[in-house]
C-alpha cells in the first residue's frame, strides 16, 4: 500500500484531570498532525468518560494522555477499565506527565504502552505511535 | 568623545570579523537577535530622563529610593500539599529557617471551586497543593502563625474572593482585623483564560469578582494587594519573554480601565496592585524584561490614567524561578539554574522571591531540596555582593538596548490587543493563547533540531544521575479531607448556611451589588468553596474554551 492510500492513523489528545498545564499536550498535538496524523485535541479538565466517549465516537486508533496534576494513578486506570469495557482496548493507550518511576512500572503493567516523561522529544512520541498502531 | 553607531561598524568590520564566529544561534531563548557588542550608541536618547534614579519615576532603575540597601527582597518560598495541617508544618518549618513572608499552593480542587468530595476531585485533593475547603481549613492552615506580623501571598484565582472571605474570616477569629493584614492574593483571571487555565466563570462574571476585590479591598484593607498580576504562568505555558511583558502588563491595565469605570479613583487602588514574573534562564533578556515593566507600569499609570500619586506609579513585583527551565535529567544541575535565575530577579529589582527546589521536575518538592533553593536565595543576600548597589546594570549599554527593545515589543503587543478591542475581547478570541502556543511550538522545534541546547537533555546528556528521593502524598489525606469536610456539613448551622447561599445568589444577580460581604457571611456560616462556586455558576454560567493548538 503506498505512502497517500494508507490511512491516516487518527490519535486523540486528552487532558485528563483538572491541571491547566496544556503546553505539552498542544505540543504532541500539533507535533502529530504534522506528522500526518488525523489529530482531535479534546481540551482541557476532561473526566476519564468524556475521554473514552471522544475515544470511541472518532474510531481513534490511540489516545495520547497528558497529567500534570498528580492524579495519574486514579485517571489512568480508569480510561483503561472503561477502554476494555467498550471492547476498545485495542487503542493504543500513551502517557505524558511527570510521571515517578515506580509509577510508570505500574502504568505499563496495567496496560499503558508507553509513558513519556520531561525531556522526551516530539519525535519519540510521533515514531511510538506510528510503530504502536501498526503493529 | 562619545561613541558613534559608525564607530561600532568600523571596529565590526576591520577588527571584530577578523575572526570566525562559533556555531551558535546568537539570540536570546525567546528568539531575539543579539549583536556581538553594544556601546554608547545603543543607549537611548535621553538616557537621564528614560533611566533616571531608583525610586524616582519613570523607576527603570527600582521602585524605592534605597532598594536592598535599606531592605533585602523577601524571601518567600510557595508551598502547599497534602491538608492544611500537613501545610501548616511545612509553613512553620520554613519561618524556623529564616523565610521572611509565605506563600500558599492550593491543590487542583480548590483551584476550580470544587469540594473535595466532588467526584472530579477523586486523585486531585492536596496533591498539586493544600485542600482548602471551608473556613475551617484555613483556621488550622494558619494555625499558630501570627497573621498581623507575616506577610502571607495565595496563589488561587477563580475563586479567590471566596479564599479572602475565609482568609479574612479566619484572621478575624485570631483577633486580627482585615486592615491589619498585609499580603496577596492573586485574583489575576485574565492570565488564567490565557495560560493557567483553573476557571470557574466565564469571562464576564470573572471580571466583575475581580472588580468587587479591588473595591472592597481599597476600602477595608489597606495593606493587601487584591490583584497580583501574573507573567508566571504565561511564561511557563511556552511565551517569549516579551509576550510575558506585554500580556501581563495589558491585564493590569486593564483591571486599572475596569475599577476606574466603576468609579474609583486611581490613586485609591493603583498603588495596591502588585506583579509577578517569571525568572526564566536567559539572563540579561530577564533584568531587561523587569527594568522596561517598571517604566511601562509608571508611564501608563502617570499619563494613561492621570494617577498623580507616585505610589500609583511603581510597579513593585515578585519573582520565581522558571519551573519550566528544570530538567528531570541530572537534577542537580537545577541548583546551578535556579541561583542564576534567582540572580537575574535580584538585579531586576525584585521585591520578593520564590527559588524553586531542584526536585521539581520529578514531583513536589522535599523538605531537603527546598533548604537548598531558600539558602540559594540566602547566599545571594549575604556573601556575593550584588546587593550592595542598586541597580548594578543600569547604564550597560547591552541591558539598556534590551530594555528598550522589551518596552518596543510590549507596545507592538498592546497595539494588536486594542485593534482586537482589549484584552477581555482578545482572550475571548484566544489571541494571546494562541501567540503563546505558537511560540512555545517554535522553542520545542529549536530543542528538537539541536539548535538550542539543554543541558542533560540533547547535549551532555551522560552520566544522568540517580532520581533523587521524591515526595509522596500518601492517599490517605485525601480521605481524612473528605471526611473532615463531611463533619463541618453536618455541624453547622444549616439554616444560616442556606440563607448565606441565598443572598449569595441573589447578590450575584444584581451586577451592581459588591459580593465580598455576602461571602464573608457565607466564611462565617461554614458554607464550603464547592457550595459557593455552583451557587454562583447557576447565575454565572461556566466556561468551556475552544481548544486550539
Amino acid at each position: 500500500m503506498s505512502a497517500a492510500t494508507e490511512k491516516k492513523i487518527r490519535v486523540v489528545v486528552a487532558k485528563p484531570g483538572l491541571d491547566g498545564h496544556d503546553r505539552g499536550a498542544k505540543i504532541i498535538a500539533r507535533a502529530l498532525r504534522d506528522a500526518g496524523m488525523e489529530v482531535i485535541y479534546t481540551g482541557l479538565h476532561q473526566t476519564p468518560e468524556q475521554i473514552v466517549e471522544t475515544v470511541i465516537q472518532e474510531d481513534a486508533d490511540a489516545v495520547g494522555l497528558s497529567i500534570l496534576s498528580g492524579a495519574h494513578m486514579t485517571l489512568v486506570p480508569r480510561v483503561l477499565e472503561l477502554l476494555r469495557e467498550q471492547g476498545a482496548d485495542d487503542v493504543v493507550v500513551t502517557l505524558g506527565g511527570t510521571i515517578p518511576s515506580d509509577d510508570v512500572k505500574e502504568l505499563k503493567e496495567l496496560g499503558v504502552a508507553e509513558v513519556f516523561t520531561p525531556g522526551a522529544s516530539t519525535e519519540q512520541a510521533v515514531e511510538f505511535i506510528r510503530n504502536a498502531v501498526r503493529a | 568623545m562619545a561613541t558613534t553607531g559608525s564607530d561600532s561598524e568600523r571596529w565590526e568590520r576591520d577588527t571584530f570579523r577578523a575572526a570566525p564566529e562559533r556555531d551558535a544561534p546568537f539570540s536570546t531563548i525567546s528568539g531575539e537577535p543579539v549583536r556581538p557588542l553594544y556601546t554608547e550608541a545603543d543607549l537611548p536618547a535621553d538616557p537621564d530622563g528614560v533611566i533616571g534614579f531608583p525610586g524616582e519615576y519613570p523607576f527603570t532603575r527600582g521602585v524605592y529610593g534605597s532598594m536592598y540597601r535599606g531592605r533585602l527582597w523577601t524571601m518567600r518560598q510557595f508551598a502547599g500539599f497534602g491538608t492544611a495541617a500537613e501545610t501548616n508544618r511545612r509553613f512553620r518549618y520554613l519561618l524556623d529557617h529564616g523565610q521572611t513572608g509565605l506563600s500558599t499552593a492550593f491543590d487542583m480542587p480548590s483551584l476550580m471551586g470544587l469540594d473535595s468530595d466532588h467526584p472530579r476531585s477523586e486523585g486531585e485533593v492536596g496533591r498539586e497543593g493544600v485542600a482548602v475547603d471551608s473556613l475551617g481549613d484555613m483556621q488550622t492552615l494558619f494555625s499558630g502563625i501570627p497573621l498581623d506580623e507575616v506577610t502571607v501571598s495565595m496563589t488561587i484565582n477563580a475563586p479567590a474572593a471566596i479564599m479572602l472571605a475565609f482568609y479574612v474570616v479566619a484572621a478575624e477569629r485570631q483577633g486580627v482585623p482585615a486592615e491589619r493584614l498585609g499580603g496577596t492574593i492573586q485574583t489575576d483571571i485574565l492570565k488564567e483564560y490565557i495560560a493557567q487555565k483553573e476557571w470557574c466563570f466565564p469571562v464576564d462574571p470573572a471580571m466583575r469578582l475581580v472588580g468587587d476585590m479591588i473595591e472592597w479591598c481599597a476600602s477595608h484593607m489597606p495593606r493587601w494587594h487584591p490583584v497580583s498580576i501574573s507573567g508566571y504562568h504565561i511564561r511557563e505555558a511556552g511565551s517569549t519573554a516579551a509576550q510575558e511583558l506585554a500580556f501581563t502588563l495589558k491585564d493590569g491595565l486593564t483591571y486599572v480601565e475596569q475599577a476606574v469605570a466603576r468609579g474609583l479613583d486611581v490613586d485609591d487602588f493603583a498603588p495596591r496592585l502588585s506583579f509577578f514574573f517569571n525568572a526564566h534562564i536567559d539572563f540579561f533578556e530577564e533584568i531587561a524584561k523587569y527594568r522596561a515593566a517598571r517604566r511601562i507600569w509608571a508611564r501608563e499609570l502617570r499619563d494613561t490614567f492621570g494617577a498623580r500619586k507616585p505610589e500609583s506609579w511603581r510597579m513593585r513585583f515578585h519573582t520565581q524561578t522558571a519551573g519550566v527551565s528544570l530538567t528531570a535529567q541530572q537534577p542537580l544541575n537545577n541548583i546551578v539554574r535556579t541561583a542564576i535565575e534567582a540572580l537575574a530577579g535580584v538585579l531586576g529589582g525584585t521585591q520578593s522571591l520564590h527559588t524553586n527546589s531542584f526536585d521539581e521536575a520529578l514531583a513536589l518538592p522535599t523538605e531537603n531540596a527546598v533548604r537548598v533553593a531558600l539558602r540559594t536565595q540566602q547566599i545571594i543576600a549575604e556573601e556575593t555582593g550584588v546587593a550592595n548597589t542598586i541597580d548594578p546594570l543600569g547604564g550597560s549599554y547591552f541591558v539598556e538596548a534590551l530594555t528598550d527593545r522589551m518596552e518596543e515589543q510590549a507596545y507592538e503587543y498592546f497595539g494588536k490587543i486594542d485593534q482586537l478591542g482589549g484584552m477581555v475581547e482578545a482572550v475571548k478570541r484566544g489571541f494571546p493563547q494562541r501567540e503563546i502556543a505558537d511560540a512555545a511550538f517554535r522553542y520545542q522545534q529549536e530543542l528538537e533540531s539541536g539548535v538550542r541546547k539543554m543541558v542533560g537533555v540533547n547535549a551532555y546528556t551522560e552520566g544522568d544521575d540517580l532520581g533523587p528521593e521524591i515526595l509522596r502524598i500518601d492517599p490517605a489525606f485525601e480521605v481524612e479531607q473528605v471526611q473532615r469536610l463531611r463533619t463541618i456539613r453536618e455541624r453547622r448551622d444549616a439554616d444560616r448556611a442556606a440563607r448565606a447561599l441565598e443572598a449569595l445568589v441573589e447578590g450575584a444577580r444584581d451586577p451592581g451589588e459588591n459580593l465580598m460581604p455576602l461571602l464573608l457571611e457565607a466564611a462565617r456560616a461554614d458554607c464550603t468553596e464547592g457550595e459557593m462556586v455552583s451557587r454562583l455558576q447557576t447565575v454565572f454560567g461556566s466556561y468551556r474554551e475552544a481548544p486550539v493548538f
